[in-house]
């Protein structure tokens, strides 16, 4: 509101779309290049998820085909929990020398700041799937007995899923006083469908019993729903003052 | 105004007697269930009072983000409230009716899921707003009850895709009921109606007078007055008096 008393109305309407490009780029190569250097979060999460593996692996010592049925849900459980620590710190590095600020009365767009963010967690998150599930597979001897191919959209929208939500209720959390203990009380309810859809289509795969179809769908649904919502809604995020 | 709620709040309570005589003297005996089916009259008002209360806070959300009138949030977080208070009696009483009638106390089926995570999303837009400093919680709060409505229809589909296998409720799962118990049904849920109304008003009103006393001591800390607290914060029925009006 204020952009348009400060006469930043005709700004907004003279970025074009390749202007939103190049804000999107430009930040989300600033957060992997400092995230590239420090490897702060890739690091905690690395090491959090081989915990679990580890921890879940040891007490339950399961045998090859309980572990077809528990490899889903504890894969994603692991994930899950791992990428709360990327998404906490998504926006507390702008939350120093008021960049946050600095942004919200620049006439970029917010949508392309939270483009930015949010690709840069699936990123990451994703980067840490790629690194975790060869431990999983030696850890739990997996064996898919499904279309092995249909975990990589799986993955990949289920991880969509996880970041897109995940970096929208971190803009909110920021906001509250108990920031980083908040973001999962919001994230994992609303989470649950897509969580659901990513266990039992890994399980439908790994077991080989069922078809992975209906989960796929589920994720794509949910991923088109609240990557709108998230778009449409994050402007007022933003700037809830 | 004013004056409409203590009439208001004998009603209910005249009400409230009337329809747990009904329900548990005059509606029929189940004939398989016998009188534990009679914790019907009190599981299924208060669900469809939950969702009623819950679809009221959706529209406040909305109005409150196009409109940004604080009344509006008010009723948005109000309606959440009770609709949460309400929402926990279902799930209370499901359990008990559900052990002695299914014999199990919980199921991961359709209707209970999705109401658990109904639950579980407003006790979070709750702790949102708890948590959150009074001038930014309205716009964050409401953006998490529009993403809570966009998620109910994708849990029910998931959870029904997930447990297919499993019996229809034995409620409403196409079976017909009796007239009569129709009847106590209807006369329990206009007074649990009532009474969700009573609540919401009598919380509204203290959230109002809340955010004035509040907004009288921002002012005064603002403006340096050093002649001790306003009439408001000395005599609350000061603030009472305006908001009744």
């Amino acid at each position: 509101m204020h952009k348009q008393s400060f006469g930043g109305g005709d700004a907004m309407s003279l970025l074009s779309s390749t202007t939103r490009g190049t804000i999107t780029r430009a930040t989300l190569t600033k957060d992997i290049r400092l995230e590239w250097r420090s490897k702060d979060a890739l690091n905690s999460m690395l090491f959090f998820s081989l915990l679990v593996v580890v921890i879940f692996s040891l007490s339950f010592d399961p045998l090859a085909e309980e572990s077809r049925r528990i490899a889903g849900g504890l894969v994603w459980v692991a994930f899950l929990f791992a990428a709360v620590v990327a998404l906490n710190q998504t926006w507390a590095r702008e939350l120093r020398n008021q960049v946050l600020d600095a942004y919200r009365v620049s006439p970029a767009p917010p949508n392309a700041l939270f483009m930015a963010k949010a690709l840069g967690n699936f990123f990451i998150v994703s980067l840490l799937e790629a690194l975790m599930t060869p431990l999983f597979i030696i850890f739990y001897n997996l064996r898919a007995l499904g279309p092995a191919w249909q975990l990589i959209p799986i993955g990949l929208l289920g991880t969509w899923a996880l970041v897109v939500n995940g970096t929208f209720f971190a803009a909110i959390s920021l906001r509250t006083r108990s920031r980083e203990l908040m973001l999962p009380l919001l994230l994992f309810p609303i989470s649950i469908p897509a969580v659901l859809g990513m266990v039992a289509g890994t399980t439908a795969i790994l077991t080989g019993e069922n078809s992975a179809h209906f989960w796929i769908v589920l994720l794509l649904t949910y991923d088109v729903v609240f990557t709108t919502a998230c778009l449409a809604l994050f402007e007022k995020v933003l700037e809830a003052e | 105004m004013k004056r409409l709620f203590p009439i208001l709040a004998v009603l209910t309570a005249l009400m409230l007697v009337y329809a747990v005589y009904q329900a548990l003297v005059v509606a029929p005996t189940e004939r398989t269930m016998g009188d534990v089916q009679r914790i019907f009259y009190y599981h299924v008002p208060s669900a469809w009072t939950a969702f009623l209360l819950f679809f009221v806070n959706l529209v406040a959300s909305v109005a409150y983000l196009v409109k940004r009138n604080p009344k509006v949030d008010a009723l948005a977080m109000v309606s959440a409230e009770v609709g949460v208070v309400f929402c926990t009696v279902v799930l209370v009483t499901g359990p008990i009716w559900a052990r002695p009638v299914w014999g199990i106390w919980w199921t991961w089926d359709v209707r209970l899921t999705s109401t658990l995570v109904l639950w579980l999303i407003y006790v979070s837009y709750l702790l949102l707003r708890r948590f959150s400093d009074s001038a930014q919680a309205p716009a964050l709060a409401a953006a998490l009850a529009i993403f809570g409505a966009l998620d109910i229809p994708l849990v029910y589909f998931s959870i029904w895709f997930f447990r297919t296998q499993h019996p229809q409720p034995v409620i409403g799962g196409g079976g017909s009921i009796d007239p009569r118990m129709w009847r106590v049904l209807l006369i329990n849920w206009m007074a649990f109606l009532c009474f969700a109304l009573l609540m919401c008003w009598s919380r509204y009103r203290l959230e109002t007078m809340r955010r004035e006393v509040e907004e009288a001591q921002a002012l005064e800390s603002l403006l340096g007055d050093d002649r001790g607290p306003s009439a408001e914060i000395r005599n609350p029925k000061v603030a009472l008096n305006r908001s009744g009006q």
